[in-house]
């Protein structure tokens, strides 16, 4: 099969537009069948209208994004939770 | 949150024949860790924009490596055309999870396939940068002699730094290793170490499997996969 | 503000009034898929209509290429701004299909092998503007273009035109679909640039 997607370090640039904390090395659990890891190992098709982040271990979308010119339209609905992990005086990208 | 900066190109030094590193002149450039990346934005005169994300490839300043893609849209304009002070557009740093911090105890075992390498190569520079004593193994995958890059800096010695190459089509002459697709006998025997792998998606899957066979945990395996066209 | 890359042109983007707005002029044939690639076997492939009375209509894949087909040339958009003129194409032409399909409804849901949807107005779907494709340029329809049959609904962007189809529900009440609900637009006329839901 062709190896047609990314992984969800892509995700980090276009979610940093919109929160403050890193969200790619954020641990997710999928809705679909409760598998939990870094949003970084999530499966990411990027050549598509949207960003489309599927789960590892079952394919199921767990997270998807579209931007469009004024708007950012983040559907989390395939993620029970985000643990998203916050250091000290950590900014974008957790440097200091 | 972050926003897009402008950058300006100040230097350009060829890798090898198909590659380049491209300095850039980022006003407050708030610093970043070993294996971030940027999203760049190229916007031509009449409008029409392209992104693509590349590593930073030092521990300081921004310095990318972009390997040219025959037939790609960005990449031969960044390796042929920008010269010293054009500018583009670029969002970062970018990416907490791929990343080494200096203060890491662990060994780290490095996986490159290709233009992989650049990451690879921060966390290289930032332990030097850092003086740290961090043992780390590089093992990088290249097709021929002629995709090597930053051959020198790679072949000096660097005290607790060990590299391999792994030539997957045309191995120059004497190199003690036949060329062929990588191998566990590559990669091991096993260490304990945390894993980064970065390169073509499909060599990162292969590469990732190899060191599950080989005992590593999955979870000290951190990857990062070029797409299908990173051009 | 936009800072300019001088010297950067990106992809050679053609003029022609066949080009919706915002549209450039694509070359080659770009692969976009938001998942993994389906594979399904043709005799276990299927294609069905299901009304909103419960009323099920099928096909095998004998049974689809029996019918008669069209051989349309169409141009396609993309909402992500590729434009491709005159592409060929050989299918079943929607109103085919729907000959023996009692209905009242006003919306249709196509769904996919994988799970993608999409939706838009049974209306859109006949009189000649749609088909269930699986030749393209004169080969069999592959995988990656959306084989063995997607649907071929060239007067919207390209998105609707749902690859590894498998079926369309019938229903009286509009139902978005995969990029429907994530912020494109629910109609998607490229001709009025409706890429987006505030379009």
């Amino acid at each position: 099969m062709q190896a047609d997607y990314l992984d969800g370090n892509a995700l980090a640039g276009p979610l940093a537009e919109i929160f403050a904390a890193d969200v790619s090395a954020a641990v997710s659990r999928c809705a679909a069948c409760g598998q939990t890891g870094p949003v970084a190992s999530l499966r990411v098709y990027d050549r598509a209208p949207g960003l489309v982040a599927r789960c590892p271990g079952c394919e199921e979308v767990v997270l998807r994004l579209v931007r469009s010119p004024d708007s950012a339209w983040l559907d989390l609905r395939g993620a029970v939770t985000l643990r998203i992990p916050l250091r000290d005086g950590t900014g974008p990208g957790g440097q200091r | 949150m972050t926003r897009w900066r402008v950058a300006r190109l100040t230097k350009v030094r060829d890798e090898n024949g198909t590659a380049r590193t491209l300095v850039f002149d980022v006003p407050d450039w708030p610093g970043h860790l070993a294996g971030q990346h940027v999203d760049v934005k190229l916007t031509a005169g009449d409008g029409y924009s392209a992104r693509r994300s590349y590593s930073l490839a030092g521990p300081e300043g921004v310095e990318l490596t972009v390997q040219r893609v025959p037939d790609g849209e960005v990449s031969p304009y960044l390796t042929l055309d920008m010269e010293p002070g054009d500018e583009l557009e670029l969002r970062g740093p970018v990416g907490g999870w791929f990343v080494w911090r200096p203060d890491g105890p662990a060994p780290v075992l490095l996986v490159a396939g290709g233009a992989g390498i650049v990451p690879l190569m921060a966390m290289i520079r930032a332990r030097r940068a850092a003086g740290a004593d961090t043992p780390f193994r590089l093992v990088y995958a290249v097709r021929s002699p002629e995709q090597l890059c930053y051959t020198d800096e790679l072949l000096r010695p660097d005290p607790g730094v060990s590299v391999s190459l792994a030539y997957t089509r045309r191995a120059p002459e004497g190199h003690p290793r036949p060329p062929g697709r990588l191998t566990a006998a590559d990669l091991g025997p096993y260490g304990e170490a945390d894993c980064y792998v970065c390169g073509p998606t499909g060599f990162v899957e292969s590469a990732a499997a190899l060191l599950v066979g080989l005992g590593h945990d999955p979870a000290r395996i951190r990857t990062e996969r070029f797409g299908p066209t990173g051009d | 503000m936009t800072t300019f890359t001088r010297g950067f042109h990106g992809r050679r983007r053609g003029e022609d009034d066949r080009l919706p707005p915002g549209q450039y002029l694509a070359e080659d044939f770009p692969v976009l898929s938001a998942g993994p690639t389906p594979h399904v076997p043709l005799d276990r492939w299927e294609f069905t209509i299901d009304t909103e009375a419960g009323q099920t209509h099928r096909w095998t894949w004998q049974e689809l290429t029996a019918l008669p087909y069209e051989e349309p040339v169409v141009d396609i958009h993309c909402v992500t701004s590729w434009s491709k003129l005159g592409t060929t194409w050989r299918g079943v032409s929607l109103d085919v299909l729907f000959e023996d399909v009692e209905s009242t409804a006003d919306y249709a849901l196509v769904y996919s092998y994988g799970g993608y949807t999409t939706n838009l107005p049974l209306d859109d779907l006949m009189d000649g503007k749609a088909w269930i494709a699986y030749r393209y340029d004169g080969e069999d329809l592959t995988p990656s273009h959306g084989g063995p049959a997607r649907l071929l609904v060239p007067h919207l962007y390209f998105w609707k035109s749902a690859k590894w189809v498998h079926g369309i529900r019938l229903l009286t009440e509009d139902w978005p679909g995969f990029w429907e609900t994530a912020g494109y637009h629910n109609y998607g006329d490229p001709w009025r640039e409706q890429r987006y839901a505030d379009d």
